[in-house]
């Protein structure tokens, strides 16, 4: 594991041509996808110049900076609250996934008895759920929360579950022969085992409790009361208020974009010493 | 209660130990109807370094994992009589795979045993780092096992079976996986340690060159079913040096057990398929 000094070593016409590829991938990666988004933008506002289309059609994107700006007071506050949903319902999901997968492991009968509720609660549409969740619930935040809970638990627990099942068998021996408990086996073999697939969960549940909130808001905000950038968005449409629709659109796009590099980041911290999802790829 | 041992002369064939453990008619029936092992007969002395020699699917990892506790006999029993081995805290296993836990470091792994056992960190640490210095891998302690050649996790993997100083170490073709070279290393370290400690093993492997360098006694097992063919003698002392390996003492020895694998292949009843 001796550090190679690159610069003292004349390198073949191979191995040169790899390094300058290597490095050329590694600027493209950046620059690649910033340029086409910077030509997208630009086509945009093209566009909207040529066709002379109105601005409550569709904005050209300097007006839409410009609402981001003067609307500011107004999306951030509402953002907040659609933040403060999603964040509470990926806490709740992170420990109703991982609580219901730990059972399920303790007991083969437990997870065959239940695990199909999960997947019924899974693939039935929140959309058609939520009128149900309207009658029996009152409070406006739980109605939200659970929309939220239902859309983003799902990946934690099946995750988990798989990770925690996922052990080594001559590890689980291992355990036994030294007469290991059954906590202990999950406190030091099953749970930290389950940590990549947990984690590969969580990135799915982060952008799932964002649009689960989303769309929790949406739906009640039909019926009245909420103030999350969903009902903004149904405000703005209502007032043909593109601009606004538009800024809304992209201030969630933003902060799904930032929890999925968020989540990442914390999964390749914790990973980063031994997964080989986190390794540097040697040769 | 170590004092008597350190005085006795290094085990050979001829020197008989205590009786640790006979299995008596030891049969093992899966409940997919193989029959991995059938009327075993074995008795293993306090101070044996004993091999089970035999092709695939002849049962000595069944055998090893009947001992470990890892699973119960169809038929016979295991006969621990009196000693406290039965207890599995004086068992020591060592996988073919090093199984160490991919997340923790060295220190961790080794210390996992004693953890388990309610042992903490601190008072771990003198008998975890002195474990490590005796497979040479002092200031290691810190590195994960991803960072760490296949040999030196297999030093781990000894570390700690050996570190809650069992009687018996069980191992399971600990070192077929890897190279020559490292794999004489490690067999002339475990020798070394073997001597040192006077602990019993019970050692699973399919080289003739192995067992005869490492074993007092080698148990050539046949397949279908799986039992004991014949048993052979190591008469060479110890202690074994790298000299030994080019020894005619040696190669005779080999050859002989090898002509008993022979035989034990041959003697193997129905359609001859190859192991995996």
């Amino acid at each position: 594991m001796t550090a190679i000094d690159h610069t003292a070593v004349t390198l073949d016409p191979e191995e040169a041509r790899r390094v300058r590829q290597e490095r050329l991938e590694r600027i493209g990666r950046w620059l690649l996808p910033l340029a086409i988004m910077v030509l997208a933008i630009w086509l945009w506002d093209r566009i909207c110049v040529w066709n002379d289309i109105p601005k409550y059609i569709l904005p050209r994107p300097g007006v839409v900076l410009q609402t981001l700006f003067d609307d500011a007071g107004l999306l951030f506050s509402s953002l907040l609250v659609t933040l403060r949903i999603t964040f509470l319902s990926l806490l709740l999901a992170v420990i109703g996934g991982v609580g219901l997968a730990v059972l399920f492991t303790q007991s083969k009968w437990v997870e065959m008895s239940f695990f199909p509720f999960a997947i019924v609660l899974q693939v039935t549409p929140i959309v058609a759920i939520f009128p149900l969740i309207n009658i029996y619930v009152d409070n406006q935040t739980t109605k939200l929360l659970l929309c939220a809970w239902i859309v983003a638990f799902f990946p934690i627990l099946s995750n988990t579950t798989l990770g925690l099942n996922s052990v080594d068998r001559n590890l689980r021996d291992m355990f036994r022969l030294n007469g290991a408990t059954r906590w202990q086996q999950l406190r030091y073999l099953r749970l930290p085992a389950a940590m990549p697939y947990f984690l590969g969960g969580l990135k799915i549940a982060g952008g799932l409790s964002l649009i689960g909130a989303v769309v929790a808001e949406f739906v009640a905000g039909a019926t009245g009361q909420s103030s999350g950038l969903a009902s903004r968005i149904i405000e703005a449409g209502y007032r043909l208020n593109a601009p606004r629709l538009f800024a809304a659109l992209i201030l969630i796009s933003f902060t799904g974009i930032l929890i999925f590099l968020v989540l990442s980041l914390i999964s390749h911290l914790i990973l980063r010493r031994w997964h080989e999802s986190a390794l540097k790829q040697e040769r | 209660m170590m004092q008597e041992k350190v005085a006795q002369a290094p085990a050979s064939a001829s020197g008989k130990g205590p009786m640790l453990l006979a299995l008596r008619g030891v049969g093992k029936v899966f409940s997919n109807g193989v029959t991995a092992l059938s009327g075993v007969d074995l008795t293993i002395r306090e101070g044996d370094f004993l091999s089970l020699l035999g092709p695939s699917g002849c049962g000595k990892s069944t055998a090893l994992r009947l001992i470990a506790g890892l699973a119960t006999p169809t038929s016979g029993l295991l006969d621990w009589r009196g000693s406290r081995a039965a207890d599995r805290s004086d068992i020591g296993f060592v996988f073919q795979e090093p199984t160490l836990l991919p997340w923790a470091d060295v220190f961790d792994n080794v210390w996992l045993p004693l953890r388990l056992k309610g042992v903490s960190r601190a008072k771990a640490a003198p008998i975890v780092m002195e474990m490590l210095a005796r497979v040479h891998l002092t200031g290691f302690e810190k590195a994960v096992p991803r960072e760490l050649s296949g040999g030196m996790k297999m030093r781990v993997s000894i570390a700690r079976a050996m570190v809650t100083k069992p009687r018996v170490l069980l191992m399971d073709e600990p070192f077929a996986a890897l190279d020559e070279i490292t794999r004489f290393k490690l067999n002339n370290d475990l020798l070394e340690l073997w001597q040192d400690e006077r602990f019993t093993v019970v050692f699973v492997t399919h080289s003739v060159f192995e067992s005869v360098f490492l074993s007092n006694r080698v148990v050539v097992m046949a397949a279908r079913p799986g039992r004991v063919f014949k048993e052979l003698a190591i008469d060479a002392s110890y202690p074994r040096k790298e000299a030994f390996r080019t020894s005619p003492a040696y190669a005779a020895l080999c050859r002989q057990a090898s002509d008993v694998l022979i035989g034990a292949i041959n003697s193997t009843a129905g359609p001859h398929h190859d192991g995996h």
